[in-house]
Order: structure tokens, then C-alpha cells, then sequence
């Protein structure tokens, strides 16, 4: 059963000429793990803060788990969906457990859940408790912090997370490691996961299935392999070329 | 000068310390209204730009004409000074309040939002810890202002260090002038500066 379904969504913004999405039309599995493709400015973002009312749709409609999203109100919509912003985002002044459990506070569960849900996530991002629960994020390296993002996303244990390039500004070994993770929890969790990159092996390795974008327009929307051996048109055959022309070099330079 | 004040000494202090109070009544006040005024502010970015166009030509209205407008209204004395400088506050502190809560940290801003923070929470939690230097920076300049317009308030016989300035000037009184001066002037200077040090601490 599919628990999101887009239906022609389209959303232009007044400042710029084009659709930053156009007439975007997919549904997506329960469980599934997705990936968005795409380069600078061709819609990630905006397709995926339609999907948690951050903006609503100019026309077209989304359906989240049977229901029309304009229907559900914004605040609970997000409340039942993980997010991780594209730029972080931690709250700096608040600790790394406060960070965490920022909307389980408001929500006003007593002290010892609080604390207790912060420790295991921390664990499950892989960061010790008690070295890190009562830092602050600037004492944080970058790909710590990002660790701390997809652990506040995860604190109501949402059924679908939405990530925007999570692993944005991370050295190539860190981000090995946490797209490892981040597939070990995807299939611990079984989650369904929205998962936005620029990245073309990122998204390959990670998707079950991958949405390349271009200009607001969802070009191609299937498993890797099939993308890789049946481009839907030029712009997606290019993406393949330009991958495989890297691979290239590190096979010509095997010993 | 100093000769004044062993002779009088109550002359001097007394204008001090109602400065002080008439500059501590009109923070209290000010910051209460502001507060709800930056509630609305928040709300839409229209009717910010409009009440800060409109506390803009108030401020700008030199305080003497303002004290004298009012007399009609609210009569000669203290309430009718600290009504104006209530007023003349809310431009320098709104100000302060809705840029700084404004240019919050954009992107914590954002995230709270999208983990699903009311407006008000992300006011509340995020946006007001976030902007309490550039809240005190407003402060500090409404106590400063406050307490150089407070001594227009003389004039309309609302006490003040301002009195020993007009008294002075009218019985061409050198002690006074310069008590009256040294003191308000002395007074917005110290203040500034420890408000200053507060300010860098936070
Ligand atoms: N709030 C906004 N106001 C006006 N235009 C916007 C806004 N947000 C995005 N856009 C425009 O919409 C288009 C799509 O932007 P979007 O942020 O979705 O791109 P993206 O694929 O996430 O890019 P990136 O990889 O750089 O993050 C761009 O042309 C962008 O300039
Ligand atoms: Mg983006």
C-alpha cells in the first residue's frame, strides 16, 4: 500500500519564473527507502517541505497514509513525520539532549522518559550518552551535529522520515559510515524514508528506489539498476555518463 | 558647586533619585507594552512595517511639542511624562525586539517548525533566547534615551533632574546648571556602560 501518494503537484514561487515543482505525480511504498536526485535548485526541498505543509501545493494534491494532507493540521503532520533540515539546524542554545527532546518536552512527558529516550537515541546515532547528552551543538563537529539532526527526527519514532541531504558537509569516510547506519536503521526501524541528494552514488547506494528531479519535473522514477540500464531521457543518461566516467578512473588505476 | 551641594545637599539628591524612579516607572511600563506590541509584530510582517513607520514619526515629533500636546490630555505632572517617554521607547525598543527575534538563527528557526513547534512555541523557546542581546541592546537604549528626555519633563512639572536645569537657567544659578547637567549626563554614561558589560556577557 502506498503511504504517500503525489498527485500532479505543482508550486511555483512569486519570486521566480519556472515551477520549483511541476506537476510532480509518484507514490511511495510503506517501508520503502527513496532517494531524490538531483542538481542545485531543481526542487528537492520544496518537494520534500510540500510533503510536511512547510509550503502547500499551488495545485495538486498530497495523500499521506490515506489522507489528504491540506486536511491534517500542520503541527501534528509534522509531529507525525521526522525531519532533518538541509542546514542542520540544532538550537544553539540549548543542550544536545534539550535538542533532542525539544518537542517530547512540550508535549510535557515527565523527566525520566525524557532523559531516557535522549540516551537511546544518542546510542543509536552512535554517540556516548554521557560524553555528549549535555553538550552544547557548537562544541560539536559538523558530522556530530548531523548525528544529533537525524536523532531529533527520530524522537516521536515517526513512521516516514524526511531528509534533506543529511550528510551534506561531511568528509568521505564519515559519511560512509553514516550512510551504513542510516541503512542498518532503515532496516532495524523499518521506517520509509525520503531521503534528498546530490549526490548520484549516494543515491543509488541507498535507494530502494530513486526520483531524479530536473527543473521542478520528476524525470525518472525506479530501482537503480533500472535507471542505470534504461535512462528515461538525456538529462538522466548524462547523470549515468558522468558517473560512470569517475568510476572510470579508479578502475584504470588498479594495480 | 560643591558648595552647593554641603549647603543643599536634599536639593540635589532628590532630583536624582526621582529621575531614577521616573526612568524605572517608564521601563517597566515600556517593556510591558512593547511585549504585547511584538506579539503582534510577529504575527505579520505588514503590520510590523506599518507600526514601525508610525513610532518612527512619533519619535521623530521633539519632545517638548509632544509634553505640550499632551497637557490637554492627561494634565501637567508625572503621568503625563512617563505616557510620552513610554511612547518615545516603543520605537527604539519594538525596533530591537522584532529584528532581533526576527534574525534568529534562520535555521534553527526552520527546523523547530518542521519538527512540528507552534508559531508561539518557536517564539517562546527558540526565537526570544535566541535574540536576548539585541532585547537588552534595545533596553539599554530606551533606559539612555529616557533618561535625557526625562529631563524635558521638568517642564512640565514632573520633577527630575531637569528641574535643577530649568532652575538654574531661569535664575542664571551656575551650581545647579551644572549639577543638573554633570548628573544627567553622568547618570546615562554609567548606565550605559554597565548595561554595556551586562550586554557582552550574554
Ligand atoms: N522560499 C523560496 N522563495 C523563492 N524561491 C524559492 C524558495 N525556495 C526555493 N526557491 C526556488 O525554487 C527552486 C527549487 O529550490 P529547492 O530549494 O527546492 O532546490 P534544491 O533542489 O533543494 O536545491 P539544493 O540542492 O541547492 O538544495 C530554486 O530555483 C529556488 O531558487
Ligand atoms: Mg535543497
Amino acid at each position: 500500500m502506498s503511504v504517500i501518494i503525489y498527485d500532479k503537484v505543482c508550486k511555483r514561487f512569486e519570486s521566480s519564473k519556472g515551477y520549483a515543482v511541476d506537476h510532480v505525480s509518484a507514490e511511495i511504498g510503506e517501508g520503502e527507502f527513496i532517494t531524490i536526485l538531483g542538481s542545485s535548485g531543481c526542487g528537492k526541498t520544496t518537494l520534500l517541505k510540500l510533503t510536511n505543509r512547510l509550503y502547500d501545493p499551488d495545485s495538486g494534491r498530497i495523500m499521506v497514509a490515506g489522507k489528504d494532507i491540506s486536511s491534517v493540521d500542520p503541527v501534528e503532520l509534522r509531529r507525525s513525520m521526522g525531519y532533518v533540515i538541509q542546514q542542520v539546524g540544532l538550537f544553539p542554545h540549548m543542550t544536545i539532549r534539550d535538542n533532542i527532546t525539544a518537542i517530547p518536552a512540550l508535549m510535557k512527558w515527565d523527566r525520566k522518559r525524557i532523559d531516557d529516550r535522549a540516551d537511546e537515541l544518542l546510542s543509536l546515532v552512535g554517540l556516548e550518552p554521557s560524553e555528549f547528552r549535555d553538550r552544547y551543538p557548537h562544541q560539536l563537529s559538523g558530522g556530530q551535529q548531523q548525528r544529533v539532526g537525524l536523532a531529533r527526527a527520530l524522537v516521536l519514532d515517526p513512521d516516514i522520515m524526511l531528509m534533506d541531504e543529511p550528510f551534506g558537509a561531511i568528509d568521505a569516510i564519515t559519511r560512509l559510515n553514516l550512510q551504513n547506519e542510516l541503512m542498518r536503521l532503515h532496516r532495524e526501524l523499518g521506517k520509509t524514508i525520503l531521503f534528498v541528494t546530490h549526490d548520484i552514488n549516494e543515491a543509488f547506494k541507498l535507494g530502494d528506489r530513486v526520483m531524479v528531479m530536473n527543473e521542478g519535473r520528476l524525470l525518472q522514477f525506479d530501482e537503480p539498476h533500472e535507471i542505470a540500464r534504461h535512462p528515461a531521457d538525456d538529462f538522466v543518461s548524462t547523470l549515468i555518463e558522468s558517473a560512470r566516467s569517475q568510476e572510470h578512473f579508479w578502475t584504470e588505476n588498479e594495480e | 558647586m560643591i558648595e552647593y551641594f554641603k549647603r543643599h545637599p536634599d536639593k540635589v539628591i532628590e532630583p536624582l533619585l526621582q529621575h531614577i524612579e521616573l526612568v524605572l516607572i517608564t521601563l517597566v511600563i515600556s517593556i510591558a507594552v512593547t511585549s504585547v506590541l511584538t506579539v503582534i509584530a510577529m504575527r505579520s510582517e505588514r503590520v510590523s512595517r506599518v507600526m514601525n513607520n508610525v513610532l518612527a514619526v512619533v519619535y521623530s515629533v521633539p519632545s517638548l511639542a509632544l509634553f505640550a500636546l499632551l497637557i490637554p490630555v492627561t494634565g501637567l505632572g508625572r503621568t503625563s511624562a512617563i505616557f510620552v517617554l513610554t511612547l518615545y521607547n516603543q520605537y527604539l525598543l519594538l525596533r530591537n525586539f522584532t529584528t532581533g527575534l526576527r534574525e534568529a538563527d534562520p535555521a534553527a528557526c526552520e527546523a523547530a517548525k518542521g519538527i512540528g513547534m507552534t508559531d508561539m512555541q518557536i517564539l517562546y523557546k527558540i526565537r526570544l533566547p535566541l535574540a536576548r542581546k539585541a532585547i537588552f541592546a534595545g533596553i539599554r537604549l530606551a533606559v539612555v534615551s529616557t533618561i535625557g528626555i526625562g529631563t524635558i519633563a521638568a517642564a512640565i512639572n514632573a520633577g527630575g533632574l531637569g528641574v535643577l536645569l530649568l532652575e538654574g537657567l531661569r535664575t542664571i544659578h551656575t551650581a545647579k546648571i551644572l549639577w543638573g547637567s554633570i548628573l544627567s549626563a553622568g547618570l546615562a554614561i554609567i548606565i550605559n556602560r554597565l548595561l554595556k558589560l551586562v550586554e557582552n556577557r550574554m
